[in-house]
């Protein structure tokens, strides 16, 4: 029982990874008819914001420390942040704690700027062609983002902690009411699915109680009529691609403390979390939401002991196995809708 | 002639021509220059270079025809491998037998994978082929270890049955041979500053290709293939004409998944080993590129994608700053370093970064593929004023 | 003015030259040489094949200069680093039997067939007499497998399967780096000392070869010891999110989480074990413990302050202070500003020893050669006095024990050597079962290959 709650929370933990880089891929697919290989280098982008934002608060100048040698045994180089002159020594540490929450509030702009530029300056000559031609362009686009992100940061994995106050774990099971029952959970995995859900609350009322939404949903129904009526849906796309872009940066930024980021970890989330968007069902903002969350909870099960004695080597394909089992079932995913990319 | 037009038999010389005299053709540079470091006449990426041709040529029948986008064709390269392999440990080293049991061995694959995933079509359909391949490699890189050899992949031992074979010579190693001639055979011909290497491997593969090019040929132009673009044009008219359509895409499914079981194939019979990373996606998605970047649906744009592609993925991953250097040793130092330090993001280990630049400068100015620049290239010499033939081939906008 | 000018096709085409004159077509077949690549200039060209791209690539990059800074020493450049403190004295600092040494490199992606086909256009387009490099296992048997085939010497970068030189091994292959058997039999001795011999473990392994032979080798050192192992569960390679795996490990009753896992997969389990707060629990009334069989400085930087007090193995560490490391560091961290990785260590004595067994056996020929290193006993590349075993062209050295370092000084000093354990105590027979095959049958190594 206490393994499967553990399971569960892993799931769902997982799964808000899952559903936020699938929400913002279905808006793209939904509204601008766009498969975009290059949805996992803006996860990536996101992640190294965070890296970035906390190279830029431990900017530092070298002060030369007599008393120690470093490795060829000369005097030790310490690096000294600036922002210790700044600020002082106890404050700087602070803010240089909170790096990662703090790139929240660099990483909006910076990631709704780079989706308007991907928009306006890529995506938006491709609306007419091919889904092939989307293809090879984005996936050459999310090649070159990689690359130059592994020119600057290199190819190893860069630690980005969590502040002080969210490291480690604690009794999840006391607050259920279940005492010894070694529920025990990492903090930040918990604000990471609170963050996650607030995130994705805040997409779902924005498309549902906003008139800009409005129009957006309609744009995804029927973009033809839409336009007739005499509305610039193209501006308000170039919006929702920003959007999506922010979404999935945010996630990246996040998703730091957990795993370290390195330039290839969007690769790593893009083909899943396309396998997320299709089993949810093309079109269906809910459906990706649904499908992340029940592949992950999927996933964290399959790894269980108990699973892989009877079954072995489940955990490796799982996913893939329920995809399938999904769209062999249910024609258009768990809530697709007809006609998009089905031809 | 051989049941060809005469545009098409002129396509077809073109090829044999090409596949005959690459030798010559892709070492253009005298050794010792400085430029040989772009020259690709050596057997192994030559016979790359033709196995990659035919695996996207297959692709091509699949995808350039019915426009059903599988991004999992890698499984059956990497069924036809194992199968190829477990050929060369148990019965041979000859390659027929090896080369047959691939084939047939990603038909029959492909044809499960084929009957299951083309239920449904457009993405849906290309995420059930991701699936099964997905399902593969991660299968045959750990609890099948015992068949595949999992990470270290299979190669041919010395110990292995071989039961058709005499036992080999003392000391030898075991390489794979075409009723005698070893794959990795060679003659180099030596002409004033150029040398040009003639490889057995490479023509028993180049003759595949040949082959492997005709039959795409017929089948491009025969009542088959006119059906197949039927299904790529409207499928749903096409079904209400009382045509039941599946047949004709599982066929075109699994002649391309045999395509890429002789691919498989041969890359056992000329290097010989197996390894689960053939079947990861991303060689999935590279054979997806080499036909988009060469231009689906024609002839013979993915034989040049995919040899773009496994050009550069050998020829610029291997230029160092060292090589750099020297090209640019002529110039005064200050501005040798400058220039060194302006290229060295894009070679040696940069090398993906201009692949992915180039696909996009590709897929943004030519938007037929590399075929098209071909086809702007030989307007321009002639003069034509019909242009409409080039880029017929984009579809409507795909947003409904 | 070229690199490649004197390789050994340049020399063909040299001599060819003349013949131009006569428009005289000359064909060559492969048996125009007394074995592969025979060297006939005043160069001799090896392959260094690594990782660029992929994951490993920064592991990749360590190396390239690692080798970078051999063939500067072997040409007779730099302070010749080790060359000066290796036992061997047949190196004289004028390239390998006074043939200058040029390098061309190639990427081998963390793949097989990339290695395979990076490999093979060096044996074939550039002329390289010996490859080496590498990062994985998978890539070295891979590898290992083609020179075998095409009459070249191949001196294995970073592999740590025991299949290398276990079941997989070849008469042109060798070895300098340790493996999983090694660690196990250093570790364990080290664990229960500071753990106690009465301890539960739970393995979390990578789902593949060397996954497999390291969880084997860690497994019976420390059941030998006393340990029980209570679960092993197998991770997929491309796991990058270990939460599932972990949460079970609290419920069971294990006191130790070894980690078989390497690179990025170690860092992420690492990360995410550390932050279900196993470190903090007490189970059984001990201090739960977490282990890591293979430590890469490099990557382990990655898990930041995550790797304090772990244990694990190296191969080699910058902190060393016998006089071989001292050079190696110095001359290495003169010209790059930073300590070697482990990776570049073992590549840069690879690179020594081989052109020291052409210059001791007097020929390039890989038999000349493999007879040179077989049984050769050395000192002073860093590890103590080595062996390279003749049955299995496995190197026989001291094996470090590590402990992630709980006040570093630098984004170097991650690591600090806890033990040095002598050489007899992780030695084991050729014919040991950990290096048979899947039936257990004892694999010979075979007989070299020349080519032609």
């Amino acid at each position: 029982m206490e393994a499967i709650i553990l399971q569960i929370l892993n799931g769902l933990d997982k799964g808000s990874a899952y559903a936020l880089i699938a929400l913002g891929l279905t808006l793209i697919f939904g509204t601008l008819g766009v498969v975009n290989f290059a949805h996992g280098a803006l996860f990536m982008i996101g992640a190294f914001c965070a890296v970035t934002l906390s190279r830029i608060l431990t900017l530092s100048h070298e002060v030369i420390d007599p008393t120690k040698t470093d490795f060829l045994g000369k005097p030790l180089k310490v690096d000294v942040p600036y922002i210790y002159n700044l600020v002082g020594e106890s404050a700087g540490n602070v803010i240089i704690d909170w790096a990662v929450p703090l790139s929240i509030l660099f990483a909006i702009p910076i990631m709704i700027l780079v989706g308007f530029i991907m928009e306006r300056g890529l995506i938006r000559h491709f609306y007419k062609r091919p889904h092939a031609d989307q293809i090879l362009v984005t996936f050459g686009l999310a090649i070159v983002l990689q690359e130059i992100i592994k020119y600057f940061y290199g190819a190893n994995p860069i630690p980005t902690p969590a502040p002080e106050v969210f490291k480690g774990s604690f009794d999840f099971g006391a607050m259920l009411g279940l005492e010894g029952a070694g529920i025990i959970y990492p903090y930040w995995r918990l604000v990471y699915f609170a963050f996650a859900t607030v995130i994705i609350g805040g997409v779902f009322s924005f498309l549902q109680f906003t008139t800009f939404g409005m129009v957006v949903r309609a744009g995804m129904a029927d973009r033809e009529t839409v336009g007739l009526l005499g509305i610039n849906i193209d501006k308000r796309f170039t919006i929702m691609f920003g959007l999506a872009a922010a979404v999935a940066g945010l996630a990246g930024v996040m998703y730091t403390p957990i795993n370290s980021p390195n330039y290839h970890m969007g690769m790593d989330f893009l083909v899943l979390s396309f396998v997320v968007v299709v089993v949810g069902g093309m079109g269906s903002l809910s459906g990706a939401v649904l499908a992340g969350f029940m592949l992950g909870i999927l996933e964290s099960f399959a790894s269980m002991t108990v699973v892989l004695e009877t079954l072995p080597g489940i955990n490796q394909i799982i996913i893939y196995l329920v995809a399938m089992i999904v769209l062999l079932t249910r024609p258009r995913g768990l809530m697709g809708k007809a006609g998009v990319m089905e031809e | 002639m051989l049941g060809l037009n005469k545009k098409d038999v002129g396509l077809l010389l073109v090829v044999i021509v090409l596949t005959v005299f690459a030798p010559f053709i892709l070492n253009p540079f005298p050794e010792g220059s400085a430029l040989a470091q772009f020259n690709a006449g050596y057997p192994d990426l030559m016979q790359r270079l033709v196995i990659f041709g035919i695996f996207a040529i297959g692709f091509n029948i699949l995808f350039g025809l019915t426009g059903y986008l599988s991004f999992g064709h890698a499984a059956f390269l990497g069924a036809g491998s194992y199968a190829g392999i477990w050929m060369i440990k148990l019965l041979t080293l000859n390659i027929v037998p090896a080369i047959i049991a691939s084939i047939v061995v990603a038909g029959l694959f492909s044809l499960l994978v084929g009957w299951i995933s083309l239920r449904r079509s457009g993405i849906y359909f290309s995420i059930l082929t991701l699936a099964f391949a997905q399902m593969s490699y991660s299968l045959a890189y750990s609890v099948l270890t015992p068949i595949t050899g999992g990470e270290t992949g299979l190669q041919p031992k010395v110990s292995d049955p071989r039961i058709f074979d005499a036992a080999l010579a003392e000391g030898t190693t075991p390489r794979a041979n075409f009723f005698g001639m070893f794959m990795n055979d060679s003659y180099e011909l030596v002409l004033g500053g150029w040398v040009f290497t003639f490889n057995v491997g490479y023509y028993i593969a180049a003759l595949f290709l040949v082959i492997a090019f005709y039959i795409s040929i017929r089948i491009f132009r025969s009542p088959f293939g006119l059906m197949l673009r039927a299904v790529k044009s409207n499928q749903q008219r096409l079904n209400y004409t009382g045509i039941e359509s599946r047949p004709y895409t599982l066929a075109a499914f699994v002649i391309s998944g045999m395509y890429a079981g002789l691919a498989g194939g041969l890359l056992v019979a000329m290097d010989t080993q197996a390894g689960a990373e053939r079947m990861f996606w991303t060689a999935s998605g590279e054979v997806v590129l080499m036909t988009i970047l060469g231009g689906a649906g024609t002839l013979i744009g993915p034989v040049l994608g995919a040899g773009f592609i496994k050009y550069f993925e050998n020829i610029v991953s291997k230029i160092n700053e060292s090589v750099l250097q020297a090209w640019f040793s002529f110039m005064p130092e200050g501005m040798q370093d400058l220039v060194v330090s302006i290229f060295y993001p894009f070679i040696g280990k940069g090398w993906h970064l201009t692949l992915g630049i180039i696909f996009m400068l590709v897929v943004i100015f030519l938007p037929g593929g590399l075929m098209e620049g071909g086809q702007r290239i030989s307007n321009l010499f002639k003069k034509k004023s019909n242009t409409d033939s080039g880029s017929g081939k984009s579809s409507p906008a795909a947003a409904e | 003015m070229s690199k490649f000018e004197l390789t050994r096709r340049g020399l063909i085409k040299s001599s060819a030259v003349v013949g131009a004159g006569l428009a005289m077509p000359t064909i060559i077949t492969n048996s125009a040489n007394a074995y592969t690549n025979e060297p006939k200039g005043g160069t001799v060209t090896l392959g260094f094949n690594v990782p660029q791209s992929g994951p490993y690539a920064d592991e990749g990059a360590d190396e390239l200069r690692a080798y970078e800074l051999a063939v500067e020493h072997l040409n007779g450049g730099g302070d010749g680093g080790m060359m000066g403190t290796f036992s061997s004295k047949a190196l004289k600092g004028n390239g390998i039997l006074g043939k200058k040494v040029e390098f061309v490199t190639g990427d081998t992606q963390t793949k097989a067939d990339a290695a395979r086909a990076s490999a093979k256009s060096m044996i074939e387009k550039d002329g390289a007499i010996m490859i080496t490099g590498g990062s994985s296992s998978g890539v070295a048997v891979a590898v290992q497998a083609l020179c075998q085939e095409a009459g070249v010497i191949f001196m294995a970068g970073l592999t740590h399967s025991n299949d290398t030189t276990g079941k997989d091994k070849k008469a042109n292959g060798f070895r300098h780096f340790f493996n999983s058997y090694m660690s196990g039999a250093a570790l364990a001795p080290v664990l229960a000392k500071a753990y106690g011999k009465d301890r539960k473990a739970y393995h979390l392994t990578a789902d593949y070869n060397w996954g497999y032979t390291t969880e084997e080798a860690v497994k019976s050192s420390t059941e030998e010891m006393g340990w029980e192992t209570v679960n092993s569960v197998k991770t997929p390679l491309t796991q990058t999110d270990f939460s599932s795996y972990i949460a079970p490990v609290l419920q069971s009753d294990a006191d130790v989480l070894v980690l078989n896992h390497y690179g990025g997969n170690m860092v992420n389990s690492l990360t995410n074990a550390v932050q279900f707060g196993l470190r903090d629990k007490l189970v059984n009334g001990k201090n739960f413990e977490i282990v890591v069989p293979l430590y890469s400085r490099l990557m382990a930087r990655g898990a930041g302050d995550n790797v304090k007090g772990i244990f694990g193995s190296t191969n080699w560490h910058w902190s060393l202070s016998d006089e071989g490391s001292k050079a190696f560091v110095k001359s290495f961290g003169e010209k790059y500003g930073f300590p070697p990785s482990q990776a570049a260590h073992t590549v840069y004595c690879q690179t020594l020893l081989y052109a020291d067994a052409a210059e001791r056996a007097g020929t390039f020929n890989p038999c000349g050669i493999a007879e040179a290193l077989e049984g050769f006993e050395f000192d002073g590349l860093g590890n103590g006095k080595t062996l390279y075993r003749a049955e299995d062209h496995q190197c026989f050295k001291d094996v470090l024990v590590v402990k992630g370092k709980e006040n570093p000084t630098s984004e170097f000093d991650i690591l600090e050597v806890v033990e040095v354990t002598p050489v007899d105590k992780v030695t084991y027979a050729p014919d040991h079962p950990q290096m048979r095959d899947g039936d257990g049958n004892a694999v010979p190594i075979g007989t070299c290959n020349p080519g032609t």
